[in-house]
């Protein structure tokens, strides 16, 4: 991507419309305070429907700007009006000062590469024939391919892994090679703004990194100013972790804008898509993480079951996840804060009596333990007890269930020393049926 | 290899290869003539200006005089043939080779173009109804000439048919500016129907011209002399040149209508342009020598087959190979039955289909 220019500079078109035009992006290019994109309020409507209404955005240079949002939620339209392929109501789209929905396609295809979702070719064209059409605006109509041209296709192909592809047919390449081939042809076209649809849905995990990092990559690099990229992305938490700033769309209206961390919240999440999420954060990345909850199948559990989860670590959070899973509620505790059992609880809405890691239980936190489990329709052992909980659970009324590792172990396992303090055993797997089981008999 | 270079390459080939057809055809028929003797006739009908000078009869009549310039043409060539030879050659067998091989040459142009355009393996040419309506501008001129004003003639008649139709399907098919290439190619089916139910029509009621009329319609290109030749072998070339410069907007546009916008293809208008230029490019073939199906339908496939299908290679090596395929099939239309001329528009689809399927069977294609 070292070679990839600002639009002014690789120009060769000799005709004076062009060169004026040339001139102008460079200026406003340089001018660092205008936003690249600038989008205010604009209204589309397909078929009579209205897909967009009122949408406002600037995209400053450097960034690589999010588009998240349900289905339909108007993402491609929004794509489409930047790239000028679909005409608008009303509003105003400006990239690198130009209007784009008043100045020629070949200007603006100097000004906005666009990778689509995927390509109609219906005829055999070799995947470098394919990656030099991204030039098609760079080549005036007499001209042919020059050494700029060569150098660009060949860097854009390097830049995305395709040179080995390069001699095969496009109708004969898999549906990620191919989506990566329309990304080399968008690098090939060299534009400060890159528009992308949707350009990691048929990719492999190492690829969908891959491309946003080259994305991310290309509109921060400090030796060319001046560029960014809007991407429609479905899977939040790729969204999350490379984008600078995320829109969120639904009902055509921007529902937020802002840092992932901002708009990634269980409420805007939630009410968008219209279903529950969960956001945590990766504990490889450290970037936010949404994971829509379970939706429970009616009548499959009783959902006003409480349960107190006893213990903490790898095996208390796999019994909260379960739990949470069939719609019961609960707490868990007495646990450190930064236990990864409690991250899990906190994410799944179970309250949690924390209390400091190495040191001996304080008489406040004993209580608020003997409470919860005294509300609880059930209590869950998911570690060795010691005495304290041992005399707890002997004074409780309710089930007591002590439950050991994943479908290696098997139920005689790790909390040995429980045996006889708790009513069953069983593992994970059979946690909730046996829990539901007592409950009906 | 460049595209440049492949298309250049290609081209010389098939150039060669069409100069070679075209020798050859014009040695065929009741009077055989050595390809040698063709050429030297042929050579030494070849002038080239070498010079200018002033004419001593000037242009205008009035008081401001400017002298004419007249070229002076040298021959270069002085081999010797027989008299009877360049007769049969140059007065009788050129005008037709040459009219055939510049409809070919239109047919093939055009077909390719159609079938880029609509993305399309089964359109040809006559798609939009140029051909159709060629035949209803032909067949009424033969029928009720005297519908026919101005005094067009029968290929006038056909060409203004063929541009009028054309124009009216993009008119029917064009809503707010928009004209969508599934929509297009619907109403030009549906045009045709109606233009086949004229002709059908003006069949019936046609007489003693009945003959005649089947004759246009099976597509020919007897009798030629150079006075027919004359418009077409300027008119094709020139709209070529045109069409070959949207070579790469072709190839854009192949990618979708919205991929090519985004890509810099002003797609309306170059829809409009490619639509007009091969239509007057077809009605300028199919005018002279009635509707000759199939050339511009597999002429384009099985060059496409050998040079892949980038338009700025396939345009001029589709036409040139068409050019060769209806000098061949009209050789052996005028000879095969000995004296008697079988309309070109059998032979091209009586050997071109066979071959076209052998094609299809012998060669992997999965990419038309």
């Amino acid at each position: 991507m070292s070679n990839v220019h600002a639009v002014g500079s690789t120009s060769e078109d000799t005709a004076t419309t062009e060169d004026t035009a040339t001139t102008e992006d460079t200026a406003t290019t340089e001018d660092t305070t205008e936003p690249i994109v600038s989008v205010e309020n604009l209204r589309v409507s397909l078929g009579g429907t209205d897909v967009l209404h009122d949408v406002s955005i600037d995209v400053p240079e450097g960034r690589l700007v999010g588009l998240i949002g349900p289905n339909g939620a108007g993402k491609t339209t929004l794509l489409r009006a930047i790239n000028g392929t679909v005409s608008i109501d009303s509003g105003r789209v400006t990239v690198a000062g130009v209007d784009a929905a008043t100045c020629s396609s070949r200007r603006l295809a100097r000004l906005v590469a666009t990778v689509p979702q995927t390509t109609t070719l219906s005829f055999g064209f070799s995947v470098r024939e394919t990656i030099e059409m991204g030039r098609h605006p760079h080549i005036s109509r007499f001209g042919a391919m020059d050494d700029t041209d060569v150098a660009a296709v060949e860097s854009a192909m390097a830049a995305t892994a395709v040179e080995a592809l390069a001699d095969r047919s496009i109708t004969d390449v898999s549906g990620g090679e191919r989506q990566r081939v329309l990304l080399a042809r968008a690098v090939a076209q060299e534009t400060p703004v890159l528009v992308l649809d949707e350009p990691t849905a048929n990719l492999d995990i190492n690829h969908a990194a891959r491309t946003l990092e080259l994305v991310r990559d290309a509109v921060t690099s400090e030796a060319l100013s001046g560029r960014a990229a809007i991407a429609a992305i479905h899977d939040l938490d790729l969204a999350a972790r490379y984008c600078d700033e995320l829109v969120l769309l639904a009902d055509g209206e921007i529902k937020a804008y802002g840092s992932p961390e901002a708009v990634l919240s269980a409420e805007s999440i939630g009410s968008a898509f219209a279903t529950e999420v969960a956001i945590g954060t990766d504990p490889v990345t450290a970037t936010e993480r949404v994971v829509p909850r379970a939706t429970v199948p009616a009548g499959a559990a009783d959902t006003d079951c409480y349960v107190h989860v006893l213990g903490s670590g790898m095996l208390a959070r796999e019994t909260i996840a379960r739990l949470a899973e069939t719609g019961c509620s609960g707490s868990v505790g007495p646990i450190p804060t930064g236990d990864i059992a409690a991250e899990t609880a906190r994410l799944n809405g179970f309250s949690i009596v924390d209390a400091p890691a190495f040191r001996s239980l304080s008489m406040t936190v004993k209580d608020r333990v003997r409470a919860r489990c005294q509300e609880s329709d059930a209590v869950v052992v998911t570690e060795a007890i010691d005495s304290w909980q041992r005399r707890l659970l002997a004074g409780l009324d309710c089930e007591t269930i002590a439950v050991s590792g994943g479908p290696t172990q098997s139920t005689e396992g790790s909390p040995a020393g429980n045996a006889d303090s708790v009513d069953h055993r069983c593992s994970v797997e059979e946690l909730v049926g046996e829990l539901f089981d007592r409950d009906e008999t | 290899m460049g595209v440049r270079q492949r298309a250049a390459t290609y081209s010389a080939a098939l150039a060669v290869l069409l100069a070679v057809v075209m020798t050859v055809s014009a040695g065929m028929g009741p009077v055989y003539i050595e390809p040698i003797a063709v050429t030297k006739v042929i050579l030494n009908a070849v002038a080239v200006p070498v010079g200018m000078t002033l004419s001593s009869t000037p242009i205008s009549a009035g008081p401001l005089q400017a002298p004419a310039i007249e070229l002076v043409w040298h021959a270069p060539f002085s081999f010797g043939t027989e008299r009877v030879h360049e007769q049969i050659v140059l007065g009788v067998r050129l005008p037709r080779i040459i009219l055939g091989a510049t409809v070919g040459f239109a047919l093939a142009t055009a077909g390719t173009v159609m079938q880029g355009f609509f993305k399309n393996p089964m359109a040809d040419p006559s798609i939009i109804g140029v051909s159709s309506g060629a035949a209803v501008g032909a067949v009424a001129f033969i029928v009720v000439p005297s519908a026919i004003p101005f005094g067009i003639g029968l290929r006038g008649a056909a060409f203004v048919g063929a541009v009028v139709t054309a124009f009216l399907v993009y008119l029917i098919a064009t809503q707010s500016g928009r004209t969508p290439v599934a929509t297009l190619l619907l109403a030009g089916i549906a045009v045709q129907a109606f233009l086949s139910a004229v002709i059908s029509f003006l069949q019936l009621y046609s007489g003693e011209s009945l003959r005649q009329v089947v004759h246009w319609l099976m597509g020919h290109l007897g009798n030629a002399r150079w006075g027919d030749v004359g418009v077409t072998v300027v008119l094709v070339p020139a709209l070529f040149v045109i069409i070959l410069a949207y070579g790469r907007d072709l190839n854009v546009l192949l990618l979708g209508e919205a991929d090519a916008k985004s890509l810099g293809v002003e797609v309306e208008r170059t829809k409009k342009i490619l639509l007009v230029l091969s239509s007057v490019i077809t009605a300028a073939g199919v005018a002279v020598s009635g509707v000759i199906g199939f050339v511009g339908l597999i002429v384009p496939h099985m060059v496409r087959l050998i040079v892949g299908p980038d338009h700025r290679v396939l345009l001029p090596t589709a036409a040139l190979a068409g050019a060769s395929f209806l000098v061949l099939t009209d050789t052996i239309a005028r000879t095969a039955l000995g004296g008697s001329d079988i309309p070109v528009g059998v032979v091209t689809a009586a050997l071109g289909a066979p071959f076209f399927l052998y094609l299809l069977r012998s060669r992997e294609v999965h990419s038309l």
